[in-house]
């Protein structure tokens, strides 16, 4: 990902800042310009959220993607968070302990890295609450 | 709306063809279909080319234009070429093209072909290539990969339904032994449930041999308007739905992670424009990208009851001979998944059968077939239902 392309999004990603429309009530996160219910009439604010949630599902990635080989294996989740929106994170914590249901908090973690001279990514990654 | 029939198929073989480049394989699918339909290159209206990475695979854009020109219909004929991209969905997509210009009355026989070069490139660019079929700012970079985001509906599956390991390993050992029966499948070896379990496990709880391969390939089909048809062939195939629907592309953003709802959508807009149910099926080739894929895909598109799709595949209700055979061409698991080709190999394979020339594949009685091509984790499906009767 390019320099830009990530750090137009880092306040997003660093701080779970996402939107709020304040026509319906939903939260999303990744945020979206646009409310998918109320479209062209929904008024989204930005909307930071507390970071607590429970794992939909999960997985165990034990081939990587590009960039996330030195991590193998690392658990991967969806995170239902409390306001309603879910989204796709790493929970760190030893592979055993993963289980459906569970609660987790974000924690600020590296995420990735590019390349040796590449950027390094960092973003919200999640723990056992 | 005018109707539309298959006249014309063709498949090169699939499998990691390095003595072949991209545009050889295309050229090579496009000859076998146009002389299958026995039509000269003057007849041809149009083209729609699927393709989802050539930027990436073999770092070639302007895909319509290369294949037309070598094919030979670019520089006397100037015949208009046009590329289509859905990730995964892109063949199917370009068959969908195909069929709505024809329908619409605008041309009366088009070319629809499919292609892709993954191996040219080595296996991590390629894994690359094809996380960028998911959200690559939410979840590629938070370490996502594509088994990986299969896999955490697998999970799903398994926990709200019973879903076991076994029962999605009978769909990697099904699908290869219905490719020991077809001579394009990259895969003719059978397997069991033992190998599928003892593979590496990629994302857990999908194994290896839960994962279809790195493929090279090209298929392509001719359309032509219904009543110029039987001009060309004694047992045109005719298209009775094609439709299209769209999900979000992130996993995370699905109402139900183990329901593709662009396929639940596609699939009902389908039955309704073919005025058909799920009973009038014969056989359905269906996107199993993963085993888990096709085991959500026959159970999105009503073939069993939502939870079933693993128990069906273990009782052997999914097997030629069963209740719906599902992937008689192996499916993209045995015979192959050049991610361009793909959605057009179905419907090769579903016109085979119709035509009655499917050989030891061959489903008795066959009269309607399904296709169903899928992008990415779900953002895009495609169905096409096919009939011996127009
Ligand atoms: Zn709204």
């Amino acid at each position: 990902m390019t320099v830009a392309r990530f750090w137009r999004k880092i306040p997003n990603r660093y701080n779970l800042i996402g939107t709020h429309c304040t026509t319906c009530g939903e939260h999303y996160f990744p945020p979206r310009q646009m409310c998918p219910t109320c479209r062209r009439d929904g008024k989204m604010e930005d909307h930071k959220f507390e970071g607590k949630g429970k794992v939909v599902t999960y997985t165990v990635i034990h081939t990587a993607a590009k960039g996330y080989e030195m991590q193998t294996p690392y658990n991967l989740a969806i995170i239902k968070l409390d306001e309603g929106p879910s989204l796709t994170g790493q929970v760190v914590c030893d592979q055993n302990e993963m289980e459906i249901g569970m609660r987790v908090r974000s924690v600020f973690r590296k995420l990735g890295e590019e390349s040796e001279k590449g950027m390094i990514y960092y973003g919200t990654k999640f723990i056992p609450e | 709306m005018r109707d539309v029939a298959i006249i014309g198929i063709g498949c090169t073989n699939f499998g990691e063809l390095w003595d072949r480049s991209f545009r050889d394989l295309f050229v090579e699918a496009g000859v076998i279909a146009i002389e299958d339909a026995g039509i000269q290159g003057e007849e041809i209206d149009s083209m729609y080319v699927g393709n989802m990475s050539g930027g990436r695979f073999v770092e070639q854009e302007h895909i319509g234009s290369l294949i037309a020109d070598y094919a030979g219909l670019a520089s006397n004929l100037h015949v208009p070429a046009t590329r289509v991209e859905a990730a995964c969905a892109s063949g199917g997509l370009a068959l969908r093209q195909a069929i709505l210009s024809v329908a619409s009355g605008h041309d009366n026989i088009v070319v629809a072909a499919g292609a892709e070069k993954m191996t040219d490139v080595g296996m991590d660019t390629a894994t690359d290539a094809l996380a960028a079929a998911a959200d690559r700012e939410w979840e590629g970079i938070m370490g996502a990969t594509f088994p990986g985001l299969y896999a955490m509906i697998a999970k799903l599956h398994m926990h709200t339904y019973g879903t076991t390991s076994e029962q999605l390993a009978a769909a990697s050992v099904k699908n290869h032994h219905n490719g020991t029966m077809n001579p394009i499948a990259q895969f003719k070896n059978e397997i069991s449930i033992d190998t599928v379990l003892n593979s590496n496990m990629v994302a857990d709880p999908l194994h290896m041999f839960d994962c279809s391969p790195i493929s090279d390939g090209a298929s392509a089909v001719v359309v032509a308007a219904a009543d110029i048809a039987k001009k060309y062939t004694d047992t045109p195939v005719y298209v009775k739905a094609t439709t299209q629907a769209s999900g979000t592309i992130s996993l995370h953003d699905r109402a139900d992670i183990t329901t593709l709802d662009a396929t639940v959508a596609a699939g009902q807009r389908a039955y309704k424009m073919a005025r058909m149910t799920p009973d009038d099926i014969d056989m359905v080739e269906v996107h199993d990208c993963f085993s888990i894929a096709e085991i959500c895909a026959i159970e999105d598109l009503g073939f069993f009851r939502k939870g079933d799709g693993g128990r069906a595949t273990e009782a052997g209700d999914t097997a030629i001979g069963g209740r719906i055979p599902v992937n008689t061409s192996g499916g993209l698991k045995a015979c192959g998944h050049p991610v361009g080709a793909t959605g057009i190999k179905q419907a090769v394979e579903i016109t085979q059968q119709l035509r009655g020339t499917a050989g030891k594949r061959q489903v008795d009685g066959a009269e309607v077939g399904m296709t169903h091509n899928v992008g990415g984790s779900g953002g895009t499906a495609v169905v096409h239902i096919l009939s011996r009767n127009r």
